[in-house]
């Protein structure tokens, strides 16, 4: 049987963590970021409430070369493929030619750069519009850029199916060193906390409103209504197993071990939506039974009837609070695309610790017959972990990640 | 495993969406008249820009077949995908609601999403770009639906009841290739059976205009739009913006052959490389797009000789038509000199992330009809674009195996290469 | 025409840092005059956008020669002075 991919390094760009360890600890700590909106003034706004990331000074961390031509989704990005492949250990100018790729999942693309081209165009005239247009909003800016600045001319892409898409990544960067690339460097950023963004964003109907920072986001909580949105999320050095240990490599997180991606039917069809085939999909992809699964990173809409087709699809897997349940995102917002590949690290992270994140704000509802890890960490011991992304239109992916050896 | 040890991907349906010809049908009599589509833009007063030539589609929504409220929640592009894929199941004759929705996945290629939505909807919230914080109580209700485009492939989902795998794909100019890539690969991996998959863009909007004047990648040839398009020629001057798209049915070969379906071609090799260079330019030499053709070559296990056409890039940039000649002589030698090269992109014009699912359809046509399409308005090639590029009509010309290839900022380079399934090469 | 109004090295300067920031080891406010674009750093997308900020900020349009031909400072200086001095006062 073919060895699965390994992750062997970890960039974390989250609103409560700038870094890997960062994000750990404020995570392990249950140590939120959501707060009222400072990157422009919501009042105006029924939801007024995200997951910044606060201490990001792009020109710390970037050329100045780079910042003109970027959004802040894309210079985030950036920072989080540089630290991922010092995490990783990896020179990429060592690296035979065509060895390694980006795949990177896509959402809105950079939307505030894009908002202030588009006030240029419109309030002074098309000759007011950047020559950096043509890309820097553009949804696969991340992937061109991240091979750019790191020389990576193997087989790079860009997904988007919504929220989903952040596992959708990770699926085809291990479907690529399947086929033959050494590393991709995997995942996804997020950033469109712009006015404009924020309007397109509300038109969801799927945001929580008002100003209780404490009871905004409450994913399988009877007062579940609605998420807030962060930005930021993670990528990941996806490497091929024999490549990582042929190099010696210092950290192997675990292995992506098996993943699979369904659609929900067209609304009014009364047929069963896709989250539970999801799963089953992924165990099985994995070789692994739902007894194996020691955790579940859950997707956490915060919408009543997805918490309930959620929590449903695990109780029909596992069994009734057979497995901890945990959504660490509570303490983030929902990232979109960088949500799902953040939780892969989260559960990467639990596996070498020997921890499960908590859920905060959520109360211990006994709504849903699903064992959620509330309000503080809880040890024990994680082989192997379920992470669970949906995205708005029906799309549904999960993705299993296993301990490697002993 | 060598993917082509398992299960192989043949096309059997083919829709199109394209200007100067609704319908995979008009798509190819206008490429085998060697009629162009290019005009002065008239979605939009385009005077103020530099570039004013556009290749229009004359799509109407509610004659396609769409329904009110399927107009009314999505963009131009995804309309388009809608009705293009409607097109292709239909011609495939495959019995949709005889399979299993499951099995059935969905891979929409687009380099800019909803930009046209975008665009007009910023327009009004923001009152003309006056307001800083715009104003939510003027945006439409699916505004969302614009912000990810992945609801293009939501809607194809719907149209089709497919619930398997379903993504779009936007890797820019190459998203039209890379999709159809994509898509092969869920069927080969045994994740799915059936896929609609191709790509769609509507990007003839304001903003892509003016993005495309400030890097004077498009042309001013305003005063001839019919001839702007002009892949080769020594006389090019950027590309012509165009739109549209073009939707496949892919499927398994054996169950294919099983229920006695007319297959276009296999999707027989497909590869993508990054020039990690610059995001709009290219280096002359053409390395990584030779790179992704040799790889594509060598896992549809076709020898470069076996190359009967090469569908090109040929977007009428200086830079562009001198690095695609490099690489297809530096990936097939001097069987390049030997092979018709041509670019549809002289007729429709450019279409961003749907024109290599448009190119897709238009190789997958020529090895149906025998015959290749030209290279409309070359009359003078460019002294560095020395191949044989079928100038301004038609050829009959019988072909076993097509190179389909894309070039797309960001630094993709991408190849698919399209053969017969029981061609003797293999 | 004023002597003010003239387009000097150090509104390049500006401009250039403003469209496109400034490689790494490179000095801008070093003797840069004579130095080729691209050995300060910048590529045909960072003259475009320096190009048309200029072009913006002064009323002038540059022609699509303009920024291929002046391979230097000193000549995109020239050639932007040419058309202030050829353009009617404003």
């Amino acid at each position: 049987m073919n060895a699965h991919p390994v992750v062997t390094g970890l960039g974390v760009v989250a609103p409560n963590g700038l870094g890997l360890e960062e994000y750990w600890a404020a995570t392990l700590e249950g140590r939120s970021a959501i707060g009222r909106i400072t990157r422009f003034d919501p009042s105006d706004y029924p939801s007024r409430l995200a997951g910044e990331i606060g201490a990001f000074s792009a020109r710390e961390h970037l050329p100045s070369r780079l910042l003109p031509q970027t959004d802040r989704m894309t210079q985030l990005a950036l920072v989080s493929a540089d630290w991922s492949l010092q995490d990783a250990g990896i020179d990429p100018g060592e690296l035979p030619d065509y060895a390694a790729g980006v795949i990177t999942a896509g959402h809105s693309g950079g939307f505030e750069f894009g908002q202030n081209e588009l006030k240029a165009l419109w309030s002074k005239g098309g000759r007011y519009v950047s020559a950096y247009q043509s890309f820097a909003w553009f949804y696969a800016v991340n992937s061109g850029q991240i091979s750019i600045r790191h020389g990576l001319r193997g087989p790079s892409s860009v997904v988007i199916s919504d929220q989903a898409g952040g596992l959708d990544a990770l699926a085809q960067a291990r479907r690529q060193v399947r086929k033959g690339t050494s590393l991709v460097v995997a995942g996804a950023v997020d950033a469109s906390i712009c006015s404009w963004g924020w309007v397109a964003q509300l038109a969801s109907g799927r945001l929580a409103t008002g100003d209780d920072v404490e009871r905004a986001y409450l994913p399988f909580d009877s007062d579940a209504r609605g998420h807030v949105p962060g930005e930021g999320g993670a990528l990941l050095v996806v490497e091929d197993a024999e490549h990582a240990r042929a190099r010696g490599a210092g950290k192997v997180y675990g292995q992506l071990a098996g993943h699979a991606a369904t659609m929900d039917p067209r609304p009014g069809s009364g047929r069963a939506p896709g989250i539970e085939r999801a799963i089953e999909g992924a165990l099985r992809d994995a070789g692994v039974s739902p007894a194996e699964v020691d955790v579940v990173f859950a997707d956490a809409a915060a919408i009543p009837e997805l918490d309930r087709a959620e929590a449903e699809a695990i109780t029909k897997t596992f069994g009734p609070h057979a497995v901890p349940v945990t959504a660490p995102k509570t303490m983030t917002g929902r990232l979109y695309s960088g949500a799902a590949p953040l939780d892969v690290a989260a559960a990467l992270l639990s596996i070498r610790d020997g921890v499960i994140p908590p859920t905060i704000g959520t109360s211990r509802a006994d709504r849903y017959d699903i064992d959620l890890v509330v309000g503080t960490p809880r040890p024990a011991p994680v082989r192997t972990a379920l992470v669970l992304a949906r995205g708005h239109g029906g799309f549904n992916s999960a993705l299993v990640v296993r301990a490697v050896g002993r | 495993m060598s993917p082509t040890d398992g299960r192989r991907v043949v096309i059997t349906g083919v829709g199109v969406t394209a200007p100067g010809g609704i319908g995979a049908k008009n798509f190819w009599q206008l490429l085998t008249d060697g009629r162009t589509a290019t005009r002065r833009i008239s979605f939009f007063d385009p005077s103020p820009f530099r570039s004013q030539i556009a290749a229009e589609a004359d799509f109407d929504p509610e004659a396609s077949g769409l329904s009110p409220q399927e107009i009314r929640r999505m963009d131009r592009a995804a309309q388009f995908a809608v009705v293009t894929a409607r097109e292709a199941v239909a011609d495939s004759g495959l019995d949709f609601a005889g399979l299993d929705p499951h099995r059935v996945g969905v891979t929409i290629g687009s380099a800019v999403g909803a930009t046209t939505g975008l665009d007009q909807e910023y327009r009004a919230v923001s009152d003309g770009g006056r307001l800083d914080l715009v104003d939510h109580a003027y945006a439409v209700p699916h505004l969302y639906n614009f912000l990810v485009p992945s609801s293009f492939t939501t809607e194809v989902a719907w149209a089709v009841g497919a619930e398997g795998p379903g993504t779009v794909v936007s890797t820019g100019c190459t998203s039209g290739l890379d999709a159809v890539g994509y898509a092969t690969d869920l069927i080969r991996d045994g994740v799915a059976d059936v896929v609609v998959a191709g790509a769609s863009d509507a990007p003839i909007s304001p903003i892509t205009v003016a993005c495309f004047d400030a890097i004077k990648a498009t042309t001013p040839r305003n005063d001839d739009p019919e001839h702007a398009s002009r892949p080769f020629d020594a006389s090019r001057t950027g590309f012509v913006l165009g739109e549209g798209a073009a939707v496949f049915v892919l499927e398994e070969l054996e169950s294919a052959r099983r229920r006695g379906a007319h297959i276009y071609a296999e999707v027989a090799g497909y590869a993508t490389r990054s020039n990690a260079f610059h995001m709009t330019g290219l280096r002359p030499d053409g390395a990584e797009m030779a790179e992704a053709i040799r790889v594509a070559l060598d896992e549809a296990r076709i020898a470069p000789e076996g190359i009967d056409y090469i569908n090109a890039h040929g977007s009428g940039t200086k830079q562009n038509d001198r690095h695609e000649t490099a690489a297809f002589k530096r990936s097939l030698g001097d069987h390049a000199y030997r092979t018709p090269v041509s670019s549809i992109k002289s007729m429709v014009g450019h279409s961003l992330g749907a024109i290599g699912s448009i190119e897709v359809a238009a190789s997958v046509l020529a090895m149906e009809h025998g015959v290749v399409p030209p290279t409309a308005n070359l009359h003078n090639p460019d002294p560095e674009c020395d191949l044989d590029y079928v100038p301004l009509t038609a050829r009959d010309w019988r072909t076993d195996a097509v190179l389909s290839v894309g070039s797309g900022f960001g630094g993709f380079q991408s190849a698919v290469v399209l053969a017969r399934p029981d061609r003797s090469s293999r | 025409m004023s002597a003010t109004s003239l387009f000097t090295l150090d509104d390049l300067r500006r401009i250039l840092l403003e469209a496109a920031g400034a490689e790494e080891g490179v000095d801008l406010s070093g003797d840069i005059i004579d130095t080729d674009f691209t050995a300060l750093g910048y590529e045909s997308l960072a003259l475009l956008e320096t190009g048309g900020r200029i072009e913006r900020e002064y009323g002038i349009a540059l022609d699509d020669s303009a920024l291929t031909d002046a391979v230097t400072p000193r000549s995109l200086i020239e050639i932007v002075n040419a058309q202030l001095s050829a353009a009617p006062s404003a």
